[in-house]
């Protein structure tokens, strides 16, 4: 999905790296081989990256200077919630609603393309004192949930899963509000996907809240 | 024998888990977590936490260390499954917060697909654009 952008701005002391947030690497292989990606793609069977920065969803990202310094805290990665106008029966996104997410995919990427010319001077570039403000940091339940997923992997990888799944529940109740656990603990259909009643239940439960949080960013769709 | 899994990797170390406790020996809490017993309490490097006043015995008897009472004691997270076979020693909020309200990126080094291993850090001195998605 990045490779354009990749292509145009690679030689701008700009790069791009990928975390798959998949416990299963032969999940990610056939979308990474697919995407045939130049720029690093990674696979984070254990969502370390998740509890690293405190990501709930995909897709987020994260700006990072020169310096290794966040000037853009973890966020939506330009897209937008189209999941909540999904029509209940077939599961279709009102063309209206695709257009808005068109339109946030643009505009994220032409922000990142300013952020390469202009640096620091980019005005999509947080002040320290934004960023912070903008940092969603982990309680101890969160770092509590991360821990009993990433246990519950390593017993899933030994073969173990009945072992995993108490971990994993645990993993749920104690950070109801991450959907990268959750999605990755539920059963997935065939194609591959935790799309199943308790997906759209879990989304129905949202109310006034987002599957995905509009980005703060000039011109995004609301 | 225990899996043990921390910050340092993965092990497997003899441990007793009676109590709901994980008991190590002083080599194997150092090696898989740093930290060590000394008359000033657990220490870490330069960092000594003094043991609670006359609760030594939760910490540390016969020559074992409790790491995952010491653990909770730090508010830090301690799983256990498989019946106490499989152990994990994580890092606490209060690192993650501090290390996040730094703005310095957490650093982290994973596989790609080959399975050759990347770290952010190497990326220093260039603008790096970090992304997630999955299968799912």
């Amino acid at each position: 999905m990045w490779q354009t952008l990749f292509d145009e701005l690679k030689d701008q002391n700009f790069t791009i790296i990928t975390v798959a947030m998949d416990a299963d690497i032969e999940a990610a292989r056939p979308h990474i081989e697919a995407a045939s990606p130049d720029y690093i793609s990674l696979i984070d069977r254990d969502h370390r990256v998740a509890g690293l920065y405190n990501m709930v969803n995909v897709p987020e990202a994260v700006w990072i200077d020169e310096a290794g310094q966040i000037v853009r805290p973890p966020e939506i990665a330009g897209t937008y919630d189209t999941v909540k106008s999904r029509d209940k029966i077939t599961r279709e996104v009102p063309a209206e609603e695709q257009a808005k997410r068109d339109t946030a995919r643009q505009v994220y990427q032409d922000a990142i393309r300013d952020w390469v010319k202009n640096g620091a001077q980019s005005r999509h570039v947080f002040s320290p004192e934004e960023a912070k403000a903008r940092l969603n940091v982990p309680d101890e339940a969160v770092a509590a949930a991360h821990a009993n997923f990433q246990l519950g992997q390593f017993l899933l990888r030994q073969g173990k899963p009945a072992a995993a799944q108490p971990l994993f529940e645990e993993a749920r109740r104690l950070h109801p509000e991450s959907w990268t656990i959750w999605r990755e603990t539920e059963e997935k259909n065939e194609a591959g996907l935790a799309a199943g009643p308790g997906f759209w239940a879990r989304i129905d439960a949202l109310g006034e809240k987002k599957f995905y949080n509009t980005v703060d960013m000039e011109g995004m769709p609301g | 024998m225990v899996w043990l899994l921390s910050d340092t990797g993965v092990r497997e170390v003899a441990a007793s888990t009676e109590g709901g406790g994980l008991w190590l020996s002083p080599e194997d809490m150092a090696a898989a977590t740093g930290w060590e017993m000394k008359p000033e309490g657990l220490c870490q490097g330069e960092v000594c936490v003094p043991v609670p006043a006359g609760r030594t015995e939760e910490f540390a008897a016969g020559g074992k260390i409790n790491a995952a009472a010491f653990w909770r004691h730090m508010g830090w997270p301690v799983a256990h499954g498989d019946n106490g076979v499989a152990w994990l020693l994580g890092e606490g909020a209060d690192a993650r917060r501090s290390a996040l309200e730094s703005l310095d990126a957490p650093d982290f080094t994973l596989p790609d697909l080959a399975g050759v291993e990347h770290s952010l850090s190497a990326q220093r001195g260039k603008k790096v654009f970090l992304a997630t998605w999955a299968s799912w």
